[in-house]
Parts: structure tokens; sequence; C-alpha cells
């Protein structure tokens, strides 16, 4: 069977109405992230889609000092869903964005039409 | 590895290629005929002895092929294997397979690059990823910042341990004559340097060279027939763990874990054994986790183990004593050189930096974004 929709695709759709997706691996029991047509855990190809909560913490960061222009944040963010990705940690300075920051995920739309992608803000204090 | 007999290849001639900044209009293709020149006189055979190539280059999408066209020879084995600057350790261990089932004689593995000459833009064609390539991340040296924050944060490494790898490689480095880089370094300066990516400076990263080399590898009989002594591969071994950093199992714990094991079992032999170790440091952090991981020290003390010129020429464990890729040469792919340095040492013809009694080297090749492994454990005729 051809595939319809490629797994980027599928992604990209959930981002365009707010939404961060993952796959979760019925064999495995487990997320699997980025996105992908079997489950590397098992090799099996029941991949279910999820919607994330959005939130999570921080993994690892660097702040990056590009030649031109501010720094910047990159950073890994553990989903509380137990998948990991990369993203941007904004509405804080880069080098203030600490491992283990519970953050919160919105969708950055880009202007000149390239895709969205997550970011993450940090969440208020409970 | 299953399959390969200990000590039953060697290398038995080392080659470096112009390195640093070589003449105009040379490409990554001429820098490996030179190092395959170089290397063959090195243990007398000639080209026509070679039947066996492999290569990797990032400037030449066909490489092996572009090579056996140059040299004019039509191999019986060839391989161009690419897995970043680890490809020449498996590169080792594949041509030991393929001299032990007889499909080849004699191998020369090469490469070459002049990404400094041509920029480095042109010298890597850019990827997309489209899970990293939005966040912007200044490949490589981000992803390896992101993995030096995970071992800051769970044991507390400092910055001052991180520069304490650069100055080492410094100090190694000025005591080798074609290293690039020729001026004194202090913590300070590493601390005070450029930012790139938090915690990296400049210094905390490899350098930009042009650069290349051959080695020829060929079976332990043939290899007591030839100019210098062999030095014999004793064990090899593998691991691929992830090709991004956002896929990396264990930020603090690399693939170097299962290479070095395998390596090590091949041989029959431990870290206490080995003399003198080439780690592949592409970033400073690099050394920290390779000396963990391939056991000189346990998980989380590495950072503690590097200070205090412990690793430098007056310490108690030589590591990278050509100066590394931090201060020798860093050509994009820099795990040849690895090997070169090591044989090097065996043979006890590295000068002003020769580790006294040296019988056992580890030469970590690292690939990637600390993703492919590769583990390769030399000795000389003592060892076998």
């Amino acid at each position: 069977m051809a595939i319809e929709k490629s797994p980027l695709q599928i992604y990209l759709e959930h981002l365009e109405r707010g939404e961060l997706a993952y796959q979760f691996s019925l064999d495995a029991g487990r997320p699997v992230f980025f996105p992908r047509v079997l489950c590397p855990f098992t090799g099996s190809t029941r991949l279910e889609w999820r919607i994330s909560s959005g939130q999570g913490s921080v993994h690892a960061t660097t702040t990056v000092h590009p030649p031109e222009g501010p720094p910047y944040n990159v950073a890994l963010i553990d989903c509380d869903e137990g998948f990991r990705l990369m993203s941007r940690v904004v509405d804080v300075a880069p080098e203030l964005v600490g491992i283990g920051m519970r953050v919160s995920m919105r969708v950055h739309r880009p202007c000149g039409g390239d895709a969205p992608y997550p970011v993450f803000a940090p969440m208020e204090r409970a | 590895m299953d399959g390969l007999v200990r000590g039953g290849a060697a290398v038995v001639g080392v080659a470096e290629s112009d390195l640093g900044q070589v003449a105009q209009g040379l490409s990554p293709i001429d820098l490996m005929a030179q190092g395959i020149d170089r290397a063959l006189a090195d243990c007398g055979l000639a080209l026509k002895d070679v039947d066996g190539l492999f290569c990797a280059a990032t400037q030449s999408r066909l490489s092996v092929l572009a090579l056996s066209e140059y040299l004019g020879i039509d191999p019986s084995f060839l391989g161009s294997t690419i897995v970043g600057g680890s490809s020449f350790e498996y590169h080792v261990a594949h041509a030991m397979v393929a001299i032990a089932a007889g499909l080849c004689q004699v191998a020369v593995i090469a490469y070459g690059s002049t990404q400094r000459s041509v920029g480095r833009r042109q010298a890597s064609a850019r990827e997309i990823n489209p899970y990293e390539t939005p966040f912007k991340p200044f490949l490589p040296a981000s992803a390896y910042a992101l993995a030096a924050s995970r071992h800051m944060h769970e044991f507390g490494t400092t910055r001052e341990q991180l520069a304490a790898v650069a100055v080492a490689a410094r100090d190694w480095a000025l005591l080798n004559p074609v290293a690039w880089e020729k001026t004194p370094l202090t913590i300070a300066d590493v601390l005070a340097a450029r930012m790139v990516s938090y915690p990296f400076t400049v210094r905390d990263c490899c350098l930009v060279t042009d650069g290349g080399g051959a080695i020829v590898v060929t079976s332990a009989e043939r290899a007591r027939s030839l100019k210098k002594p062999p030095v014999y591969v004793l064990g090899c071994g593998q691991s691929v763990t992830h090709a991004s950093i956002s896929s990396m199992p264990d930020l603090t714990v690399t693939g170097a874990l299962k290479s070095g094991r395998t390596a090590y079992e091949m041989a029959g032999l431990g870290p206490v054994d080995v003399d003198v170790a080439e780690l592949y440091d592409a970033f400073t952090i690099n050394t920290i986790l390779f000396l963990e991981d391939l056991g000189f020290c346990k998980k989380g003390e590495g950072g503690a183990f590097v200070a205090g010129g412990r690793i430098g020429p007056k310490g108690s464990l030589a590591v990278n004593t050509n100066g590394g890729g931090l201060s020798y040469c860093h050509p994009g792919m820099y795990g040849l050189l690895l090997l070169i340095e090591a044989v090097r040492q065996l043979r006890g013809e590295c000068g002003a930096r020769q580790v006294e009694g040296c019988d056992v080297a580890i030469a970590h090749g690292n690939g990637g974004v600390l993703s492919s492994q590769a583990t390769v454990i030399l000795g000389t005729q003592a060892t076998v």
C-alpha cells in the first residue's frame, strides 16, 4: 500500500492547527519522535498519531552566538509524554534558559511562507 | 569484533598529505594521492601492489571512483563507508576483513580535504532536517554544546575543565613541527575567546584546515617483510547511536562505550594497558566523554581527570599527542590522522612529543554529532 501522506506532512498539518503531534508505537508502548513510517524500537508500522499537551522541560540548552545578529537559544525539550525534540526557548534571555526549566509550546509561523515550527516559552510558576 | 583475528593485519605505511592551508587549486583527491605516494614510500611498496582501496570525502560524492581513476587502478576490493570523521577507523576493520578473506592483499585508506581553501560551506553540502534546521543550531558546534550542557548539569563539569582539554592539546601541538597552531594557550585565553555556542568559545572548537593522508594495511605475514616495524591491529569496535543530536539516546554517554568494549575484548586488553590515546577532539567535550566511555576514568569524572595538565605532555596519560583536531589539524574528517599519529608513536618516530615505552595505542574516531564511534587498538611486535 502506497503512503498517501508523509509523516512530515501530517506533522506540519498539525502545527498549522496549533498542535504539536507525535507518534505512539502501539507495539513498543512508547512515543516516537521524529515522525517516521516504522517504529525504531520494534520495527512495527503500527504508529498512532497523538497530540502533545505541549508541556515539558528543558533537557539541554545552548546559546548560539552568530557572527551577525543577537545570540539565540537552541534547546532539547523533553515533552511530558516522553519524547524529545529540538526547539528554541523564547520570551526569556537565551542565557537564562536552564536545564529542568518548565516550558510550554506555541507554534511559530515564520514570515516569508516557511513552514511553522514549535517554540517553547517558560511556564508561569504555579 | 567477531570474525576478525587479533593481530591478523598490520598498518605498514602512514603519511600525512600537505596540511593546514595547501596550494591553490589542489583538490581533495590530489591530497589523497600525495598521501598514498608518501605512505607507500614509507613501507617500500608501490602503487602496483595496491589492490584494496578505501576513502571517504565530503567534497567528492563518489570519492573512491575518483581516486581509482586518478591512480589508474581497478581495485579488487574497495570501500567508501562514510560516517563522518570516524570513517577511517571503520575502514581499518573493513580492510582487515577483506584481507583475511583473501579479497585483497594490500589496502590503502586515504583522505583529503581542502575545506579551509574552499570554505566550509563549499566543502560540505548543507542538509535540511525539518525537525532541527528551523532552530538554526550552529552545527556541528551546537550539537556538542548541548551534550556539554548536560555533562555540566549532571556532573558539575566546568568551562575551565573543558578549557584544560584545549590547553593540553595546544601544549602537545607546540611539540609538533607540522601543527597549525604555534603559540601557547592558557585556560584564561580559552574562556576569553569569542563565544560560538555556549559553553564553547572558538578555542573549544576544532580547527578548520585543509589536509589528508593515507595508511597502508596488509596481512601480518606480509607486514613482517616490509621496511618499517609492523603496527598490528589488535582490536576494532564500532557503534552508531543516532544521526541528529535530538535523537541521541543519552547526551552524556557515547557509542564509544560499546565500540571500546568490543575493541578491548578483541585485543584482550583494557584501558590500563594503553600507552597513548588518540581521541577525536572535534570539541573539548569529546575528549572528556571518550576518556570516560573508553574507561580511563569513571562516568562524570572526565572533567576532573583532564584538569591540572594530566593529559598534556607532562601528564600521566598521553592524549592527542599530535595536538589533536583542536591545535594540530582538522580537515573536516580527522579520523585518519588519529591512526597516523598512533602508528608513529608505536614506531617511536615522534621526536619531541614521543611517548616513552609505547606499545599499545588507541585511535578513537568520532563522526557526525557524537553519532558514529569507532575504536582501533594498535600494538607493536611486543603485543602479538
